[in-house]
């Protein structure tokens, strides 16, 4: 009997997990997958919880109810992975071995990295929304605050969904206008990168929409320090952004396993080849979702992509044939601008997101790099399809790989 | 494309003017754009983390470093990289070595 061991129930160890044990013999293959957590959240659905548009309820249900039937879980942490014994060490003392690992960790926000940020006011003046916890305070801070200055910050990029920070922005946008409050609340995006769009299609297009919003944009921001009594952000040029309720978006890292089994990058993120998946450095070290160093966004769909060719290249691997290069990077996220409307990107490794029509060229029904009711509705219908069709692994009646039809390249 | 011309050659620039063949780059190029970018002479300590970034490039498959990246591999803190590239070294040295601005996804 093979086994395949999974570290981390998330988004991507439970995507594996369904679509292996589908594809795998039960008479050939073990797969057990490791988790301290009995959780799942639904992670994307923490955005709509400061704005009272989501509870608690709407965003986790029990691990086990996405565990395959013929997989087994285990509810502990790994502690250490020995890749020279092929056998990983969990924290209540126990070993499993393995033929195949999968690795799929996650990345987690770390407050403390930043001096001044999780101190004296942290949950009162500083807050964040990446936790769920977090984003309950944050929800209970909003309910009362009166208006000032609201000062969305980026510590360090890379970050979970890229694209989560300015949502949020343009959601307060809209929350503080329902409100009667958006005259009284000055709204500022701090970044590290040279704005908030990069690309330079997708800059030309989407430039407007936060001047149309009155939200003023800083762009190249590297906070050094945070002063909480003066309510300030430090640069480590020395200029600073001053707020009166900071949301901060705080340095991201991987799980400290992977640090101490040696297998990560200064981040704790796992190199792992992009194309394929497999780590740099052991041919039997698979990595997905957002423990893996790739350049592309750590988000949901990206991992749903990346699965979806990884079966047929697993089935490959295990007949001793060479792995295809089959996953492209590709990526594509709504993003919620607020009043019911939101923005589509579809993107990969090599191609910048474009303007057009998807996932149907010329017809949609979702509109690319421009704002729409349907989108909106396309980030709602989201949540659905997570508990429902993603993390079960059901296929989706959509290409792996990013597709070039129905956009056009100005 | 654009083209310009550097320290007397012709190379390819993007809008931003940033190089976009990493293989037309040489030392005196970075000598020039250095001095457009507000830095008259290149040191020692501009170089140790120049030629840190051109080397790491390659293996992030053409992607610029963070600055997290070139503060762990060159051991430079952050500050002292905001003195020697002042207002976003990440950018700057990308720029001074002929590769691509640092970018985000959208
Ligand atoms: C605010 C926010 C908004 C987002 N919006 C979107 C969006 O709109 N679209 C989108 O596609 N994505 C979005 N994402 C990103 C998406 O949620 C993540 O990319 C995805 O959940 C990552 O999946 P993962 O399996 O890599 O990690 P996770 O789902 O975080 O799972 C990691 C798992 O590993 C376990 N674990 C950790 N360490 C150990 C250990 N040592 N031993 C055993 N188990 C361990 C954890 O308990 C956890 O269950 C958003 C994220 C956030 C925070």
């Amino acid at each position: 009997m093979k086994r395949l061991l999974i570290i981390g129930a998330g988004t991507a160890g439970t995507m594996i997990a369904n679509r292996l044990r589908r594809a795998l013999d039960v008479e050939e293959w073990n797969i057990t997958i490791v988790d301290p957590v009995e959780t799942h959240y639904y992670q994307p659905g923490f955005l709509f919880i400061p704005f009272g548009m989501y509870s608690k309820n709407d965003v986790v249900k029990p691990t086990r109810d996405f565990i395959p039937v013929g997989a087994d879980f285990v509810k502990a942490a790994a502690d250490l992975i020995e890749p020279d014994q092929n056998r990983v060490k969990l924290a209540d003392g126990r070993t499993l071995g393995y033929d195949v690992l999968v690795i799929g960790t996650g990345a987690y926000i770390h407050p403390e990295e930043t001096p001044g940020l999780r101190e004296q006011e942290w949950g009162r003046s500083i807050h964040e929304f990446y936790t769920l916890e977090g984003a309950i305070a944050l929800a209970r801070h909003l309910r009362t605050w009166q208006g000032g200055r609201l000062v969305v910050n980026v510590v360090e990029n890379p970050i979970k969904c890229p694209v989560a920070p300015l949502e949020f922005i343009m959601l307060a946008d809209w929350f503080f206008h329902e409100k009667g409050l958006r005259d009284r609340v000055e709204l500022v995006y701090a970044t590290p990168l040279s704005g908030a769009f990069t690309k330079p299609i997708a800059s030309k297009h989407l430039g407007y929409i936060l001047e149309q919003k009155n939200i003023e944009v800083v762009p190249d921001f590297v906070v050094e320090h945070v002063d909480p009594d003066a309510k300030k952000l430090v640069h480590y040029d020395e200029s600073e952004v001053e707020y009166d309720l900071l949301v901060t978006i705080p340095l991201h890292k991987g799980d400290e396993l992977v640090a101490r089994s040696g297998l990560g990058d200064e981040l704790n993120y796992v190199p792992v080849d992009r194309h394929t998946l497999l780590s740099k450095t052991r041919d039997n070290i698979f990595v997905f979702g957002d423990a893996a160093a790739l350049p592309t966004s750590k988000a949901g769909s990206v991992i749903h992509y990346a699965v979806d060719g990884f079966v047929e290249n697993f089935l490959r691997y295990v007949d001793g044939l060479d792995l295809l290069p089959s996953f492209d990077g590709h990526a594509n996220c709504f993003i919620e601008s607020g009043f019911g409307k939101g923005l589509l990107l579809d993107f990969n490794y090599e191609v910048e997101p474009l303007p057009g029509r998807y996932p149907l060229p010329g017809v949609g029904p979702f509109a690319l790099l421009q704002e729409s009711e349907m989108n909106h509705w396309g980030k709602v219908m989201f949540r659905w399809m997570y508990w429902n069709i993603l993390l079960k692994g059901k296929e989706l009646p959509l290409p792996a790989r990013m597709s070039m039809m129905g956009k056009w390249a100005r | 494309m654009a083209t310009k011309v550097i320290a007397g050659k012709e190379v390819q620039i993007n809008d931003e003017g940033f190089m976009t063949d990493p293989a037309e780059w040489n030392k005196e190029i970075a000598a020039a754009i250095a001095v457009e970018e507000g830095i008259s002479a290149l040191t020692d300590a501009h170089w140790k983390v120049i030629d840190f970034c051109r080397t790491t490039t390659a293996g992030l498959g053409g992607k610029s470093p963070t600055l997290r990246q070139i503060t762990a591999g060159t051991g430079v803190s952050t500050k002292e990289l905001f003195s020697l590239f002042p207002k976003g070294p990440a950018k700057k040295v990308a720029k001074i070595a002929g590769l691509g601005k640092p970018e985000g996804c959208v």
